[in-house]
């Protein structure tokens, strides 16, 4: 198959490589170096997608970042990616792509029924039509939205691409490699500055690939490819092509999305698809260029009509002719340009001009070319449905109110220029506000607010010669700041041509008796007369003309679509345009793949997994793991074809019967030490401190500054000012950072310093009836008796050679012990454990049996201490000292806290003693009353008391001091259930703690 | 991402750092018989200004210390950062 629109020479695309390609099933080729948009525009492909709303034909309007319309489905290596811009997206071998939003095809599209119903989705339809009545929005209106809204399919597959972050710092960050980038970072790099060029797009230098100048006595092209060859050299600079800097935040940090792999048939091993780049620049020059902005006329919006600009592009880089019979729609000089490029390819344009006697250099050449030019004519609407075929023009009355008579000419391409936007986007997002440049009918940024500085078309400067010299000064100037060198860039000699004013104008009338679109907005389909309705219902802030239009709220921002918009609100309002003001732009410039965001940061490396170093023998040891936080724990040892709820039982019932071990290296550990260490653990916990041995541990309750409890634990006083203190798992990281507050804000004069040990020592917890006996066959040399270890009790023992700390705590409520060894022997003291374990018929036991064990015996842990409760609610009142001040006693005295009838923790008891009550259910008195049923409580820990065998639970209630004895309904509407409950002591077993001092 | 001048380590980006809230906040000292309103004054009410506010800040995956930060809480301009025990001028 011929490619029946490539010219036989020019363009910078590789002829030698032919890449095949296939769009909607069909196939083609295009050539290394194009675009999925070159190449289908030189294959005559025009029809590319539908539009959002009305199901229009679109086709091609940009070629680029603003493009509208060619919007795909891409398809590559196996996966699928939606909304990528055909003129964006690079031809590689074998690409396919398929058009959104048209069902069942791009040539009959169902959805086009809109295009004929147009009078009932005008401005704010969302908002009106679908309101009334309420029974149509589910059957009829949401499923009819649903089906015409969106752009492409996402995938449903798991993403095998890798996506990377990476963090950069530098002088100057460059945002685009058009003139004005090439001559300030050439500048700034000559002064030794570190430089970061960024370009969106495969080829460097920007206009200058496009326009016809000279510098330094060479093309634009050859001057830009020579710079940029010498800047890669330099190993002060950072050149980057395919990327796109998106986003500029606070404190000049601006984020990059890198296309590393886009390009290419498959990424390559050990290659990212995306990288994201976060940039700490010192300066940010911002030569981000101008689009071209289009003129407004009936049916604009009909394939074929396109940017003059992009027109010229598809020609002079990629060497494809968007049409054989080009008519140019002109205001200004560009579309002289884009006439002179088909001419000099052997194609005959016709310029229509708005203006009535320009002159200039570049028009004098369109004359001595022979080009067929009609000054005071405008195209008042395309024809044709899928492709234009001819159009309608007329001249204009000076006043640009009256059309002359209308006459139809053939064509197949509509060529707009409507003079230039400067792309202020990072400008504005970075804080600056804007201002309004008469001249050229635009915004350019105004004041800098952060470190940035923009220059040539971005700022409003559309000559070339001038456009140089202020950036090469810039970049030597800023530069100089930074890096103290001044060596002197020469700034080359530039012959451009001169243009002419070029004309407001920017709207055709509509000819009497017709009614054709005119749109503004070309992904959302919003036309002039959606803008007019808004502001005959009402609407004034420009603010609120978008939103209720959804103007410049599709997926480019509004790029080409923003200033019509405003000039058009600026007429009706008879406001003048800075008056209108614009849209706030908000990051990202360009829509950014969520997986180039989220970057390494899925799955299992969404966050750190912490392990034990006893984790290798849980997991042979067939243990079945838990996400503690971060940690992974194991839940329970699968015996056989056991469950959870049996193999916790058995390991819950052997350590009331036996000994068991439990891995509690998760618990947070602080080492607390100085002099004023005791001081103060005694203004932090509620309880005293001051007189704590030497060897002794005791248990300790913190609270926040509002009176609710924050955490607890037990902390040990090894030696003279040296504590060892226990976090629970979930807390270490806020219990320190708590101390660390105090101790360096409000009590500095205390001298004490805290560090995290939590991962230096390794823990296990022997618990059970035999756990002294078995302590004793671990440290034969040291008297573990119940006199020469009391409950509470500190030892340092000698496991056969390693030093272990030895604590008489329980969590369990049973005669039980904690070792710590030092982590890197963690296995060794599991495995003798373990060992001399086995004669007392020892089982390791896992979370759920060490809740099991801690519920039953009315242990409060997180589920209660879950920052709604104090001291009092957790039974804990007996732990807060009368006598001293501690952090957050003051609160405690709230009125709220103080309550006769504030909640405490019971024990709950189904009354059919075999129903588990579901965590999180309410207790109410009625289950039958009319809702709102007063909630008297929630069960907050359930678990199946291996005491008694029988369910049992702790719940927070209010006036729970009163409740015991009480019987209640616990209602669980997520499971449906509501089981008959009563209501018992929390210390349901072994009330008077007597096992622990066994 | 804010980019802060830690007094001890030098600048350093927003995420290696923890919010802790308004600075100026005096804690009542331990003991000190304290009214409703003032208490009520140190734990809970904040003026959540506009404008340049001096606020906590702890390098957690740095130094680990509290630092003072003098910052714009419309523009996010971050004027000086002081250590715990600078006294604030
Ligand atoms: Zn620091």
């Amino acid at each position: 198959m011929t490619q029946a629109f490539r010219i036989d020479n020019g363009g910078l695309v590789n002829r030698e490589k032919k890449l095949s390609f296939k769009f909607n099933g069909k196939s083609y080729f295009g050539y290394e170096g194009d675009t999925l948009a070159s190449a289908l525009l030189a294959n005559g492909v025009h029809l590319v997608g539908r539009s959002f709303k009305y199901h229009r034909p679109r086709g091609f309007f940009g070629a680029g970042v603003d493009e509208p319309y060619a919007i795909v489905q891409l398809y590559r290596n196996g996966e699928t990616e939606p909304n990528i811009k055909a003129t964006e997206q690079e031809l590689f071998e074998g690409l396919e792509a398929k058009s959104v939003n048209c069902w069942p095809s791009v040539n009959f599209d169902i959805g086009a029924i809109n295009n004929f119903l147009k009078i009932f989705l005008p401005a704010g339809f969302y908002y009106k039509t679908f309101m009334w009545p309420k029974s149509f929005w589910y059957r009829i209106y949401e499923p009819f939205i649903r089906k015409a809204a969106g752009l492409g399919v996402a995938s449903t597959k798991h993403d095998n691409e890798r996506y990377e972050h990476k963090y950069e710092y530098c002088d100057l960050l460059i945002a685009g490699s058009g003139p004005s980038g090439l001559a300030s970072a050439y500048a700034a790099a000559k002064n030794g500055a570190k430089v970061i060029l960024a370009e969106d797009k495969p080829r460097f230098g920007g206009s200058l690939l496009t326009s016809d100048v000279n510098i330094g006595n060479q093309s634009g092209k050859d001057w830009a490819e020579g710079l940029i060859t010498e800047l890669k050299t330099m190993p002060n600079v950072v050149v980057k092509n395919r990327s796109q800097i998106f986003g500029y935040y606070d404190h000049n940090m601006l984020v990059m999305s890198e296309k590393v792999s886009d390009h290419l048939p498959e990424t390559k091993k050990y290659h990212p698809n995306k990288r994201l780049w976060y940039i700490r620049a010192k300066e940010v020059l911002i030569s981000s260029g101008s689009i071209e902005r289009p003129i407004v006329f009936g049916n604009n919006d009909t394939p074929g009509v396109m940017l003059s600009s992009a027109a010229k592009e598809y020609l002079k880089v990629y060497g494809v002719l968007v049409g054989k019979k080009p008519l140019v729609f002109t205001n200004n000089d560009s579309g002289y340009e884009t006439a002179i490029e088909f001419k000099k390819h052997g194609v005959d344009p016709i310029v229509l001009d708005t203006r009535k006697n320009p002159e200039s250099e570049i028009i004098d050449e369109a004359k001595n070319l022979g080009i067929n030019i009609k000054n005071s004519y405008v195209v008042v609407a395309a024809q044709g449905y899928k492709k234009v075929k001819s159009a309608d023009i007329a001249s204009i009355s000076e006043d640009k109110k009256k059309l002359g008579k209308i006459e139809n000419i053939q064509c197949d391409c509509i060529c707009v220029s409507g003079f230039w936007t400067p792309t202020i986007h990072l400008a504005s997002q970075s804080g600056n506000k804007t201002k309004f440049k008469e001249e050229i009918d635009a915004f350019i940024p105004g004041q800098s607010k952060q470190n940035e500085t923009t220059l040539g078309a971005a700022s409003g400067i559309f000559s070339l010669e001038e456009t140089l010299k202020t950036a090469f000064t810039a970049g030597s100037e800023i530069s100089k700041k930074i890096t103290k060198k001044d060596n002197e860039v020469a700034i080359p000699n530039v012959v451009e041509k001169q243009s002419s004013q070029h004309d407001k104008f920017w709207c055709v009338p509509l000819p009497k008796g017709k009614n054709y679109k005119r749109f503004l907005d070309f992904q959302n389909d919003v036309a002039v007369s959606d803008v007019e309705i808004a502001l005959r219902e009402g609407y004034r802030s420009i603010e609120h003309v978008k939103r209720y239009t959804t103007l410049g709220m599709a997926t480019d921002q509004g790029k080409t679509s923003n200033l019509n918009g405003l000039q058009l609100v600026s007429e009706i309002e008879n406001k003048v345009v800075p008056a209108v003001g614009h849209t706030t732009f908000r990051p990202p410039y360009t829509p950014v793949s969520i997986g180039a965001i989220v970057g390494r940061e899925v799955g299992k490396h969404s966050k750190p997994t912490r392990k034990s170093p006893m984790h290798e023998w849980h997991k042979k040891n067939s243990a079945v793991f838990v996400d503690a936080g971060v940690w992974l724990r194991p839940r329970y040892y699968k015996r056989g074809n056991e469950n959870l709820f049996e193999a916790s039982k058995r390991e819950a019932k052997n350590v009331r019967t036996n000994v068991g071990v439990c891995d509690v290296t998760t618990l947070g550990k602080i080492d607390v030490k100085g002099p004023d260490a005791a001081e103060l653990l005694n203004r932090v916990y509620t309880n005293a401190w001051l007189k704590l041995p030497v060897g002794k541990a005791r248990y300790g309750v913190m609270l926040r500054e509002d009176g609710i409890v924050m955490d607890d634990g037990t902390t040990t006083r090894i030696s003279e000012n040296h504590y060892h203190m226990t976090t629970t798992t979930a807390q270490a990281a806020n219990v320190l950072s708590h101390l660390e507050y105090y101790l360096q804000l409000v009590w500095p004069e205390l001298n004490v310093n805290v560090v995290s040990t939590t991962e230096q020592w390794a823990g296990a917890a022997i618990a059970g009836p035999k756990s002294r006996d078995l302590l004793q066959k671990l440290f034969p040399n040291s008297d573990v008796s119940n006199e020469g270890l009391p409950f509470m009790g500190y030892l340092e023992g000698d496991l056969f050679g390693v030093k272990a700390r030895i604590f008489r705590i329980s969590f369990s409520g049973e005669l039980a012990y904690e070792v710590n060894v030092e982590s890197d022997y963690g296995n060794f003291m599991w495995e003798k454990i373990m060992e001399f374990g086995e004669e007392f018929n020892i089982q390791p036991y896992g979370t759920e049996a060490l809740s099991t064990l801690r519920i039953e015996m009315g242990h409060v842990a997180g589920s209660e201490l879950d920052g709604r409760t104090i001291p009092y609610d957790n039974a804990l009142e007996g732990l807060v000292s009368k006598k001293k001040d501690f952090i957050g006693k003051r609160s405690l005295k709230r009125s709220a806290f103080t309550a006769e009838d504030r909640q405490r923790i019971v024990g709950v008891v189904p009354l059919d003693k075999k129903t588990s009550i579901p965590e999180g259910s309410h207790l109410v008195k009625d289950y039958k009353a009319p809702l709102p049923n007063p909630k008297l409580g929630h069960i907050s820990a359930s678990c199946w008391s291996v005491e008694y065998d029988n369910p049992f639970s702790l719940a927070i209630l209010k006036d729970g001091k009163n409740m015991v004895g009480q019987k209640l309904f616990a209602m669980s509407p997520l499971k449906n259930k509501v089981i008959p409950v009563e209501i018992v002591s929390s210390h349901y077993v072994d009330p008077k703690g007597e096992r622990v001092r066994s | 991402m804010l980019y802060i001048n830690c007094p001890h380590c030098g600048m350093r980006s927003q995420n290696e750092f923890s919010y802790g809230g308004d600075a100026s906040v005096k804690r009542p000292e331990l003991n000190k018989e304290v009214s409703d309103q003032e208490w009520d004054d140190f734990v809970y009410n904040r003026k959540s200004l506009r404008g340049k506010h001096l606020e906590l800040w702890q390098h957690i995956s740095g130094c680990r210390q509290w630092i003072k930060v003098e910052r714009d809480t419309a523009t996010h301009e971050i004027f000086r950062t002081f250590k715990a025990d600078e006294e604030v001028a």
